[in-house]
């Protein structure tokens, strides 16, 4: 089985609370994960430790291991930016920089040095029309990202990772901030996406999860109860607590 | 389970109510028509028509009432399982009494001729069937496959008895063609009443699917390997 990025028995320390307790999931590449459970589960504190972004955090501790096509991401001089490159991540507030448009997707590619032989503007142009946007935003790419709608500038956040060709999409409740349409139009892109990027989604929406992903995983207290093709999650989950879950009975 | 019934809760529990009481008056129904023949009172299955109407009501309203649980709760998994088993088990019981009438049609024609023979086999076909409903909706309401399981087994002896009927009232129609209005009436109603252990039958695999998630119809013919991946979507224009 082709696996992209996984985590093994990993655990998650804020101090002294424990928010993930031996977490072992195999994401497979080109697909849509998504993770799910109520809050507090740990699915935020474990997609970010993907791209290791809770290092940010004061006072995290982690055991166990993360790999990104087989290879430990905790390694020692590992590059943290290029890491990040490669395992980009999409946040529940769309959150583009004070820039222009065309400043806010050619970004990453200037930090990463990536425009040495590359046509900045072709790349700019490539990542917005892989997001949908460039028909609409073709004649005001100087115009602030912050003046555009909700959608827009999630579309933009995704524009934003997609130039500088990541392989791993982490997407942090997306759609939460946007209303059911918008909602509709992400899932349809994350479906494109889906054909060239790993993406990871964590949601608290199930129809959503169900809708988009083609595994998913379900988290409570800091574990992963199960996990599995979304198909028999919520037709037969194998774990009473999942099917609690699923099903609204819990809480 | 969480102590307040949630609307939707209450939703499931009608609909458990109802079919329950379809699968009342499905038995009785059989009672009646089988009373009919047997002891050639033609009052017996007077209210037989009126039964049917119920159950035919009944379906409509479980149909409406699993839509619109299916459209408002977006329910999944042993929720979701038990609507669509709900709906099967709807329509076998509304076919359940199609079939009854379509006996006490049979029962008539023979209440106007003398008796051909003593009946033992066709009784016996119809206490099992009658039993098969009966047991096929307590395996529903305890959520219980081992019964479901024991009513499936029971569809061979039912199929045992309508061979045999065949096999004898051939003999008396062979040996005389005077016999035959009525033999094949009797050979009639057997055959209703295989299919109504049929439909007792699908009732049980259904409740088989909605408790454990398997589906067992169709083992001679069932797919080496469930399918569980989503089709690849295309791409978007």
């Amino acid at each position: 089985m082709d696996v992209k990025i996984q985590s093994e028995r990993l655990n998650l320390w804020y101090g002294k609370f424990q928010a993930l307790r031996d977490v072992s999931i195999a994401i497979r590449p080109r697909r849509i994960t998504a993770i799910i459970g109520p809050s507090g589960c740990g699915k935020s504190t474990l997609l970010r430790c993907f791209n290791r972004l809770n290092e940010l955090i004061r006072g995290v501790r982690t055991s166990g291991q993360i790999r990104l096509d087989g290879k430990d991401i905790y390694r020692p001089g590992n590059d943290l930016t290029h890491l990040r490159k490669r395992v980009g991540m999409v946040f529940q507030r769309p959150n583009p920089f004070p820039l222009s448009v065309f400043d806010n997707v050619a970004y990453g590619l200037r930090v990463h040095a990536m425009r040495r032989g590359v046509d900045l503007e072709a790349a700019v142009e490539r990542s917005l029309r892989a997001t949908r946007l460039w028909d609409d935003l073709k004649d005001r790419l100087h115009g602030p990202a912050l003046g555009l709608a909700a959608e827009e500038q999630q579309r933009l956040c995704i524009s934003r990772l997609v130039a500088v060709e990541p392989e791993v999409l982490l997407m942090d409740e997306p759609c939460s901030a946007l209303d059911p349409i918008a909602t509709g139009h992400i899932e349809e892109l994350m479906q494109v996406l889906a054909e060239q990027y790993t993406i990871i989604i964590v949601t608290h929406n199930m129809q959503q999860a169900a809708r988009v992903s083609h595994e998913t995983g379900f988290m409570l207290l800091g574990e992963l109860v199960e996990f599995g093709p979304t198909t028999r999650l919520f037709q037969n989950p194998a774990d009473k607590r999942t099917e609690d879950y699923v099903t609204g009975r819990y809480g | 389970m969480d102590k307040h019934a949630r609307p939707f809760d209450k939703g499931l529990e009608e609909l458990q109510k109802k079919l329950v009481h379809m699968a009342a008056i499905a038995e009785t129904m059989i009672d009646k028509a089988i009373g009919e023949l047997v002891t050639r009172d033609e009052h017996v299955a007077d209210k037989v028509p009126e039964y049917e109407d119920e159950l035919n009501r009944s379906q409509i309203e479980v149909d409406e009432l699993a839509l619109v649980l299916l459209a408002t709760q977006q329910p999944v998994a042993r929720d979701l399982r038990f609507i669509v088993a709900a709906t099967k088990i709807n329509s076998d019981l509304e076919r359940i009494g199609d079939l009854v009438v379509n006996i006490t049609e049979n029962v008539r024609i023979l209440a106007q001729q003398p008796r051909l023979k003593p009946l033992i086999d066709i009784p016996r076909m119809a206490d099992l069937a009658r039993k098969m409903v009966r047991e096929s909706v307590q395996a529903f309401l305890g959520e219980d496959p081992k019964l479901a399981q024991a009513v499936i087994m029971n569809d061979d002896e039912v199929d045992g008895l309508k061979q045999q009927i065949l096999r004898e009232l051939l003999t008396y129609m062979i040996a005389d063609p005077r016999t035959v209005e009525r033999a094949l009436a009797l050979i009639l109603i057997s055959r209703h009443l295989e299919r109504i252990a049929d439909h007792a039958t699908n009732i049980a695999q259904d409740i088989i699917y909605m408790v454990q998630g398997r589906d067992v119809r169709h083992p001679k013919t069932a797919r080496e390997k469930p399918p569980t991946e989503k089709p690849s979507t295309e791409s978007q224009p």
